[in-house]
C-alpha cells in the first residue's frame, strides 16, 4: 500500500486482448511523483523509439497523481499521454470531469494501452472487472450522444470518455470527450485512441484510497476548500470562469482575430462572458471537487440548429469566435457543439478552420477543392469545413493534419500565417506584443499551448490597456513591471510559468484555484502529507517540474530526426508581420528579438544553441 | 432540522460525498456517501443531489422498529436491527445505503459536514417544513 495513491497499474493489451494488472512502481512514484511525471516517464521509457503516433506499439497513458480523488479543491485532473500525430514528439493532454477519479477509485492510478483491438471496442472498468467489449453499435456516432447511450446502458454511475468521428478517422486534432462537455483537446489524443479501434472507456470504481492521516486530511481539506471561500477571486472569477478575461484580452490587444491576423476586434462584448451569462448559460458545472466552477452549461439557438453545450469557455470564444469572425455568442456556442460531437479540438479546430479561411479568401484553395464557397464570419461556412475535416473531403483532408501540414499542401507561403509551433495550433493570445508569452509558446514541449506557461500579464503590465489583470489572474502576480513589448527579463519569468504549471498536471489537480483565485502553495504541501505521509517542498516539486520538462525535450529529439532551434519558432505572420489596428497596432517581434530569446532561454535552462540539453545538465537531473 | 437541497446553485462537484465519507468512515471514498449526485445531462442541463430530509419513511418500514428518532435524526439501534433491508427499499430518495462488507444499512446522522463544505451552497440545513 502506498498512501495517496490506488497502489496498481492497469495495462491493456488490446491485440492479445491481454489485461495485466502489476502494482505501482516504487520508482515512479518516488522519482516522479504522479500526472504528467508518470506520463513523461513511462513513454520515455516504454515508447519504442521512432514509432509511428497510428502504429498499435504506441502507448496511451492516463495517469492520476496522488492528491487525485483526495477531498481538496479540483481534484479531478486526468492526465493522458501518448507519442502526439500533430508534431510526432512528446505529446500529453489532460481534462477535468469525474473520470480519472473513478479510475482511481477503482483501483488504478496509471493506465496504459497498447496494440490495437481487432474491432471496434470499447474498455468496461468496473473496479476489479476489466473488459474490452465490442462497439460497432456506437461507432461513427457523436461523443455527446455515444456517451448519453452508454450511461443508459451501464448506469449513470458509470463515468465514460469517448472519442466522435474524427478521432476515428485520425484527424491529428481529435479530442476526447467526458461528461458533457470536457475535453482532452489537444495534440490529437483522441485520433491515437481511434488508431487503437477504441470508442470509449467506461469506469465506475467504488474502492477507498489509502490516506495517511484521514482526521489531518478532514481538517486541512475543509480548511483549504474554505480558504478558497474567503479569495476575492472565489466571488469574482467563478460567475463567468475563463470566459471573463475576454475583454480583457481584447483591451491589451492579444484576442486572435481574423486568422492571427490582428489582435483587437471591435465585437468583444458580444462574445464575451457576460454573454455567455445573459444568453446561453443553464446552470455552473464543475469538475470533481471543485469550488470554482468555470463550467457554463447553456443552450444555443441557430438558423442551422439548437444544441445543449458546455461553453464556450475561452479559448473557444477566441479561436471559434474573434478568430473566424463569428460574432454571435450562440453561433459561437453551436460551433463549439458542432466540434464536441464531432470529436475535434476547438482550439486546433478554430485554428484550422481560420487558416481555411484565410486560403479561401487569398486563391490558394479552390471552391471545388473546398466543396463550397465559404467566407468568415458565417456559420455554414464553418460548420461545412469542421464536416470534410472530419471525413476527410476535399482539402478537408488536408486540413485534417493540421495547419502545418496543410500548408505543405496549399504552397504559395501559406505556411507564413500556419499559426502553430512544432504542428500544434496557437491557442488564444495573439502575442505579439507579448515576448514573454510568444516566448512560452515557442518553447512547450507539446508546441504551441497555453497550458504550459501563461505571463501575458506580465507582458502586458504597465500598459495603459492592462486594467485590473492583478484582479483576474491573482498568481504569477505582476512584480515585474515590463512596458509593451519589451522582451528583456523575460526568460525567469517564462521559466518559472512553465515549471508552476505543470506542477499541479504532477500532482493531478487543477491549477486554477492558484492561477485564479490566488489559493497558496502551502495548502498543497500540508495536503500533500496528510494525504502520502512525506512532505516535499513548492520547491522541490518545481525543480521536479524542471526535470520533466529536460526529459521531454529529450523525447522530441530522440523521436524528431532532425529536431532543436527551428521547432522553436513562431510563425513568419509574428515576426514579420506588424499587427494592422487595434491598441498593439504596428507591433511585432522582430527574428533577432525572436533569436536573442531563444539564447537566453536556452542557456538559462543549460540548453546549447540548438536547444539540446547539455552533458552538464543532464547530469544535474539524472538523466545522462 | 433537515438537509434540504438547492439545485439552482449546485454544479455538481460531489466535495459533499467525499467530506462524507472521510468524516464518517475515515475513508476516501465517495461511492459510500450518505448522499448521491446526479448530473442530468445533455437535457435539461441540471443536477440534482437525493439527501435524507429525515422523513421516517425508513422508521416507518422497519419490521423490527430498529430505527429511533432523537434529537431531530432517525438513527439505527444496530443492535435491534434484523438487517431485513427493508429500510433501503423504503426510502424515498435512495439515500438508505448498505454496508457491502456486513450487509447492515446506515443512512445519514446529520452531522452537517455536507453543509459545511458545500462551495455553492447548495446543500442547506433548516428547520424542517421550512
Amino acid at each position: 500500500m502506498i498512501y495517496g495513491y490506488a497502489g496498481t497499474t492497469l495495462r491493456i493489451d488490446l491485440t492479445d486482448e491481454k489485461i495485466v494488472k502489476e502494482p505501482l512502481k516504487q520508482e515512479w512514484v518516488d522519482g516522479y511523483i504522479g500526472g504528467r511525471g508518470f506520463t513523461a516517464k513511462i513513454l520515455f521509457d516504454e515508447n519504442p523509439p521512432e514509432v509511428d503516433p497510428y502504429e498499435g506499439d504506441n502507448i496511451f497513458i492516463i495517469a492520476m497523481g496522488p492528491l487525485s480523488g483526495h477531498l481538496l479543491p479540483a481534484s479531478g485532473k486526468t492526465h493522458f499521454c501518448t507519442k502526439s500525430p500533430a508534431t510526432g514528439g512528446y505529446g500529453d493532454s489532460n481534462m477535468g470531469g469525474h473520470f480519472g477519479v473513478n479510475m482511481k477509485y477503482a483501483g488504478y492510478d496509471v493506465m496504459i494501452l497498447k496494440g490495437k483491438a481487432k474491432q471496434q471496442s470499447y474498455i468496461f472498468i468496473e473496479d476489479d472487472n476489466v473488459e474490452i467489449r465490442p462497439a460497432q453499435q456506437y461507432w461513427g456516432k457523436g461523443s455527446t450522444q455515444v456517451e448519453e447511450e452508454l450511461k443508459k446502458e451501464l448506469g449513470e454511475d458509470f463515468q465514460i470518455l469517448t472519442i466522435g468521428p474524427a478521432g476515428e478517422n485520425l484527424v491529428k486534432f481529435a479530442c476526447i470527450s467526458h461528461d458533457f462537455g470536457r475535453q482532452a483537446g489537444r495534440i490529437g489524443i483522441g485520433a491515437v485512441l481511434g488508431s487503437k479501434n477504441i470508442k470509449a472507456i467506461a469506469v465506475k470504481g467504488t474502492k477507498s484510497i489509502p490516506v495517511f492521516d484521514p482526521a489531518g486530511l478532514l481538517q486541512k481539506g475543509k480548511e483549504t476548500y474554505a480558504a478558497c471561500r474567503a479569495k476575492p477571486g472565489f466571488t469574482a472569477w467563478t460567475p463567468q470562469g475563463t470566459a471573463g478575461i475576454t475583454d480583457w484580452c481584447n483591451n491589451v490587444g492579444a484576442l486572435p482575430t481574423r486568422n492571427f491576423k490582428t489582435s483587437y476586434c471591435d465585437y468583444a462584448d458580444k462574445i464575451n462572458g457576460q454573454a455567455i451569462l445573459k444568453e446561453l448559460k443553464i446552470t455552473d458545472k464543475g469538475c470533481f471537487a471543485c469550488p470554482i466552477p468555470c463550467g457554463k452549461y447553456g443552450f444555443a439557438k441557430t438558423k442551422l440548429g439548437n444544441a445543449y453545450v458546455e461553453g464556450p469557455e475561452y479559448e473557444t470564444l477566441s479561436l471559434l469566435g474573434s478568430n473566424c469572425e463569428v460574432k454571435d455568442i450562440h453561433e459561437i456556442a453551436y460551433l463549439n457543439y458542432i466540434c464536441d460531437e464531432l470529436g475535434l479540438d476547438t482550439c486546433s479546430g478554430g485554428a484550422v478552420v481560420s487558416f481555411a479561411l484565410e486560403c479561401y479568401e487569398k486563391g490558394l484553395i479552390s471552391k471545388e477543392d473546398m466543396g463550397m464557397d465559404v467566407k468568415f464570419g458565417d456559420l455554414e461556412s464553418i460548420v461545412h469545413i469542421l464536416k470534410i475535416i472530419t471525413e476527410r473531403k476535399g482539402i478537408g483532408n488536408a486540413l485534417a493534419d493540421g495547419v502545418k501540414a496543410a500548408a505543405e499542401v496549399v504552397g504559395n507561403d501559406s505556411d507564413k500565417f500556419a499559426i502553430h509551433v512544432k504542428g500544434l495550433e496557437w491557442t488564444g493570445y495573439e502575442s505579439r506584443n507579448a515576448p514573454g508569452m510568444m516566448l512560452g509558446y515557442m518553447t512547450a514541449d507539446i508546441g504551441a499551448h497555453h497550458g504550459r506557461c501563461w505571463v501575458l500579464g506580465n507582458d502586458v503590465a504597465g500598459s495603459a490597456d492592462a486594467g485590473n489583470v492583478t484582479d483576474l489572474i491573482t498568481s504569477e502576480q505582476n512584480t515585474t513591471t515590463l512596458s509593451k513589448a519589451k522582451h528583456e527579463h523575460v526568460v525567469p519569468i517564462v521559466l518559472k510559468s512553465q515549471h508552476t504549471r505543470p506542477a499541479f498536471d504532477i500532482l493531478g489537480t487543477c491549477r486554477l484555484q492558484y492561477m485564479e483565485i490566488g489559493l497558496e502553495t502551502d495548502y498543497y504541501e500540508d495536503l500533500f502529507y496528510t494525504i502520502t505521509g512525506k512532505k516535499i517542498k513548492w520547491d522541490e516539486l518545481l525543480k521536479l517540474s524542471e526535470k520533466i520538462w529536460t526529459l521531454n525535450r529529450m523525447y522530441n529529439f530522440r523521436e524528431i530526426s532532425d529536431f532543436g532551434r527551428k521547432y522553436d519558432y513562431p510563425p513568419a505572420r509574428f515576426y514579420e508581420e506588424p499587427i494592422p489596428d487595434g491598441p498593439n497596432k504596428g507591433h511585432f517581434i522582430a527574428l533577432d528579438v525572436i533569436e536573442q530569446m531563444l539564447d537566453e532561454y536556452y542557456s538559462a535552462r543549460g540548453w546549447d544553441n540548438n536547444g539540446y540539453p547539455t552533458e552538464e545538465t543532464l547530469i544535474n537531473f539524472g538523466l545522462a | 432540522m433537515t438537509l434540504r437541497f438547492e439545485n439552482e446553485t449546485c454544479s455538481g462537484c460531489k466535495a459533499c460525498q467525499l467530506v462524507c465519507t472521510l468524516h464518517n468512515f475515515k475513508e476516501i471514498n465517495p461511492s459510500k456517501a450518505m448522499l448521491n449526485v446526479h448530473g442530468r445531462f445533455p437535457a435539461p442541463g441540471k443536477y440534482h443531489v437525493d439527501v435524507c430530509n429525515q422523513c421516517g419513511e425508513c422508521a416507518e418500514a422497519c419490521p423490527a422498529e430498529a430505527i429511533k428518532f432523537k434529537d431531530g435524526t432517525y438513527i439505527i439501534d444496530y443492535d435491534i436491527c434484523i438487517e431485513c433491508l427493508i429500510c433501503v427499499d423504503a426510502c424515498p430518495t435512495n439515500v438508505m445505503k448498505v454496508n457491502k462488507e456486513d450487509n447492515t444499512p446506515y443512512k445519514c446522522n446529520n452531522c452537517r459536514q455536507c453543509v459545511e463544505i458545500c462551495p455553492r451552497d447548495a446543500l442547506i440545513f433548516e428547520q424542517k417544513g421550512a
